[in-house]
C-alpha cells in the first residue's frame, strides 16, 4: 500500500513533467498502470474541456452564419463545417502538425503551435466548432415559428431578440446532439498523440501510457480495460453535468426532456 | 514512366513532376488507395451482416440469445474508439495463436505467459515463421478488417435494432393475424419493410466508416497515411534522401482533399438512393414524393 503511494506520488503528475522523469520498464505492478494512465487523462481532460469550452463560442457563430441570408457570410460557413466534417480528425490532425512545422521555419513566433498543448488544442477547437456548428445550425431551423412570432409581436428586434428568444430556444432544442458531441470530443482527445503530434520526454495522454503498457508488457488486457474505465468515468461527469444545464435551460418547462445518450465513434 | 524522364537534365518544371509523380515508390502510395477502398469494399458488408446478426440477436424471444445481443451493442458503443482498434488487434492475435497452441502443441509444459512475454510454440504462430511477407501483410489486413467489423457492426446493429421497432406493429400483428410464423414475419414483412428505416443511419455509419479508414495506420497496416508520411519526409533509413524538403504538408493536404471529395460523393449518391427508398412509402417523405409528381 505504501510503495503505491509512493508511485502515485512519482507518476501521478508525470505526464506534465513532474515527478520521476523515468518510465518503469519492468516488474510493472497494477498501481503504476492506474496511476500513469490516470495521469494522463490530465491531458484528455485539457484538451476536452478547452475545446469545447472554444469551441462552443465559434460553433454558435458559424450556425448563424450558416443561417444568414448574405451570401458573404453563408458560404464561408458552410465551408467550414463542410471541411472539417468531411475529413477525418486523423488526417486533421496530421496536416496540421506538419502546416504548423513548416511555419516554424517561418518565424519563431510560431513554435508553440507544433507543439501538443497548443497545436492540437487549436486542430480540436475549429473541429468541435465545426460539428457543434452544425448541430446549433438544425435547432436553429427547427424553433417553432410561433414562438419568432410572439417575439415580433412584443416588439423585440435585433440583439434583443436573439438574446431572450433565438439563442435559449435554440440551446434547449440543440442541448441532448450536443451533448452527444461533448461526449465524442472527449473520446476524440485520444488520437492526439497516435497523429503527427510528439509526445516530448514521454508526456502523453490516456491512450499513450496504455499503449506503452501494452506494447511493453505484450499484455492488452490489463491497460485498455483500465483506459476504458477511467473513459468512462469522465464519459458519466460530461453527462452528469451537461444534465444539470440542461435542467437549467428548460426549468421554465417543468419537467426537462431526458438527455438520450447515443455514443457514436470516431470522427 | 515517359519517355522523356529518361534524361533529366532536360526537363522542366511541370515534367520532372510527372515523372517524379510516377516513380515506383509512388505507385506503393497509389496501390495504398486501392487497400483502403478494398477495406471499405469488404468491411461493409461484414459489418452489415454482423449489426444485422447483433440486431436479429437483441430482439430474439430467448432471453440469453437477447442478453448477447444487447450487451454486445452497449459494450462497444460505451467504450472510445480507437481503444477499441488497438486493444482487438493485439487481444485476437493471441487469442489465435492461443487456440492453435492449445490444439497443435498439446504437450507443451511451460507458461504461456513468462513475465512480459507471451511464448506460443512455433508451430502455433501466427502466420508462421518462415510464411512469405505477403501472407504477413494479408494476415494483417484481415485483422483489421475483422477489427473494423467487430466495431461498427455493433453500430450498425444498433441502426437496425431501431429500424426493425420502427416498422408499424399493426403490419407484424396484420402477419401474425394472416397465420405467418415468426420465421415468416421477419423475413417477409419485417425485414423488406425496414431499410427505408435503417437508411439515413446506415448512411450515417458509411461516412463514419470512410472517416475511421486513416485508423489502418494504427493497426499497422501499411496505408495512405504511412505512405504520405514516408514520401512526404525528406529522407528516410530505408531509402535514400528525396530530392525535396518537407512536403508532408502537401502529402497530408491531398489526403485531406480525397477524403473530403469521397465524402461529398457519398453524399450525392445516398441522396439519390434514399429518393429511391422512399418512393411510394408511407412516409412524409413519399407523401411529399407523390403530391411533387
Amino acid at each position: 500500500m505504501d510503495s503505491c503511494l509512493q508511485t502515485i506520488g512519482d507518476y501521478g503528475l508525470r505526464a506534465l513533467g513532474y515527478g520521476e522523469r523515468l518510465l518503469p520498464r519492468s516488474d510493472f505492478t497494477l498501481c503504476q498502470q492506474f496511476t500513469l494512465i490516470g495521469s494522463g487523462m490530465l491531458w484528455n481532460i485539457y484538451f476536452g474541456v478547452f475545446a469545447l469550452l472554444a469551441g462552443f463560442v465559434l460553433a454558435v457563430a458559424v450556425a448563424m452564419g450558416k443561417a444568414s441570408s448574405n451570401r458573404l457570410v453563408r458560404k464561408p460557413s458552410e465551408w467550414f463545417i463542410f471541411l472539417f466534417r468531411g475529413s477525418p480528425l486523423f488526417i486533421q490532425f496530421f496536416f496540421a502538425y506538419f502546416f504548423f512545422l513548416s511555419l516554424k521555419g517561418v518565424s519563431p513566433i510560431f513554435d508553440a503551435f507544433s507543439s501538443a498543448w497548443l497545436g492540437a488544442l487549436i486542430v480540436l477547437f475549429l473541429n468541435t466548432a465545426a460539428y457543434s456548428g452544425e448541430i446549433f445550425f438544425g435547432a436553429l431551423k427547427s424553433i417553432p415559428k410561433g414562438d419568432m412570432e410572439a417575439a415580433d409581436a412584443y416588439g423585440l428586434s435585433g440583439y434583443a431578440k436573439f438574446r431572450r428568444i433565438t439563442f435559449p430556444t435554440m440551446m434547449r432544442l440543440a442541448w441532448p446532439a450536443y451533448t452527444n458531441e461533448a461526449i465524442f470530443l472527449f473520446h476524440a482527445t485520444a488520437l492526439v498523440f497516435f497523429s503527427g503530434f510528439p509526445a516530448r520526454q514521454q508526456r502523453g495522454d490516456a491512450l499513450y501510457y496504455a499503449n506503452y503498457f501494452a506494447d511493453k508488457t505484450f499484455n492488452p488486457f490489463v491497460p485498455y480495460p483500465i483506459l476504458a474505465g477511467y473513459f468512462i468515468l469522465l464519459t458519466l461527469v460530461v453527462i452528469l453535468s451537461m444534465g444539470a444545464i440542461n435542467r437549467r435551460l428548460n426549468r421554465h418547462l417543468g419537467k426537462a426532456p431526458k438527455l438520450k445518450i447515443r455514443p457514436t465513434l470516431i470522427r | 514512366m515517359f519517355s522523356f524522364c529518361t534524361d533529366p537534365s532536360t526537363l522542366e518544371t511541370y515534367q520532372w513532376f510527372a515523372c517524379y509523380f510516377t516513380t515506383g515508390k509512388h505507385a506503393n502510395f497509389y496501390w495504398a488507395f486501392v487497400t483502403v477502398l478494398l477495406l471499405l469494399a469488404v468491411t461493409a458488408p461484414t459489418s452489415l451482416a454482423m449489426g444485422f446478426g447483433g440486431a436479429s440477436a437483441a430482439r430474439s424471444r430467448i432471453a440469453p440469445v437477447r442478453w448477447l445481443g444487447h450487451g454486445y451493442i452497449s459494450v462497444v458503443r460505451g467504450v472510445p474508439d480507437i481503444a477499441f482498434f488497438l486493444f482487438f488487434v493485439i487481444a485476437l492475435d493471441q487469442g489465435l495463436e492461443f487456440l492453435r497452441h492449445s490444439a497443435l502443441c498439446p504437450d507443451w509444459d511451460q507458461p504461456i505467459r513468462q513475465g512480459n512475454d507471451f511464448i506460443v510454440c512455433d508451430a502455433a504462430k501466427l502466420p508462421l515463421g518462415n510464411a512469405p511477407q505477403w501472407v504477413h501483410e494479408v494476415y494483417g489486413f484481415a485483422l483489421a478488417v475483422f477489427t473494423f467489423a467487430i466495431v461498427f457492426g455493433a453500430f450498425a446493429a444498433n441502426v437496425l435494432y431501431g429500424a426493425m421497432q420502427a416498422v408499424p406493429r399493426a403490419q407484424l400483428e396484420t402477419a401474425e393475424a394472416y397465420g405467418m410464423t415468426h420465421r415468416q414475419t421477419f423475413w417477409r414483412i419485417l425485414v423488406p419493410q425496414m431499410w427505408v428505416y435503417a437508411l439515413p443511419g446506415l448512411s450515417n455509419l458509411w461516412m463514419v466508416l470512410i472517416k475511421a479508414t486513416p485508423l489502418l495506420f494504427l493497426l499497422g497496416v501499411e496505408d495512405i497515411v504511412y505512405w504520405a508520411r514516408e514520401l512526404g519526409g525528406t529522407a528516410n533509413p530505408r531509402f535514400t534522401d528525396y530530392p525535396h524538403g518537407d512536403w508532408r504538408m502537401w502529402y497530408f493536404l491531398f489526403l485531406l482533399v480525397f477524403y473530403l471529395a469521397f465524402t461529398r460523393v457519398s453524399e450525392v449518391v445516398l441522396e439519390r438512393l434514399m429518393n429511391r427508398l422512399t418512393h411510394g412509402q408511407a412516409t412524409t417523405g413519399g407523401e411529399a414524393q407523390r403530391k411533387a409528381a
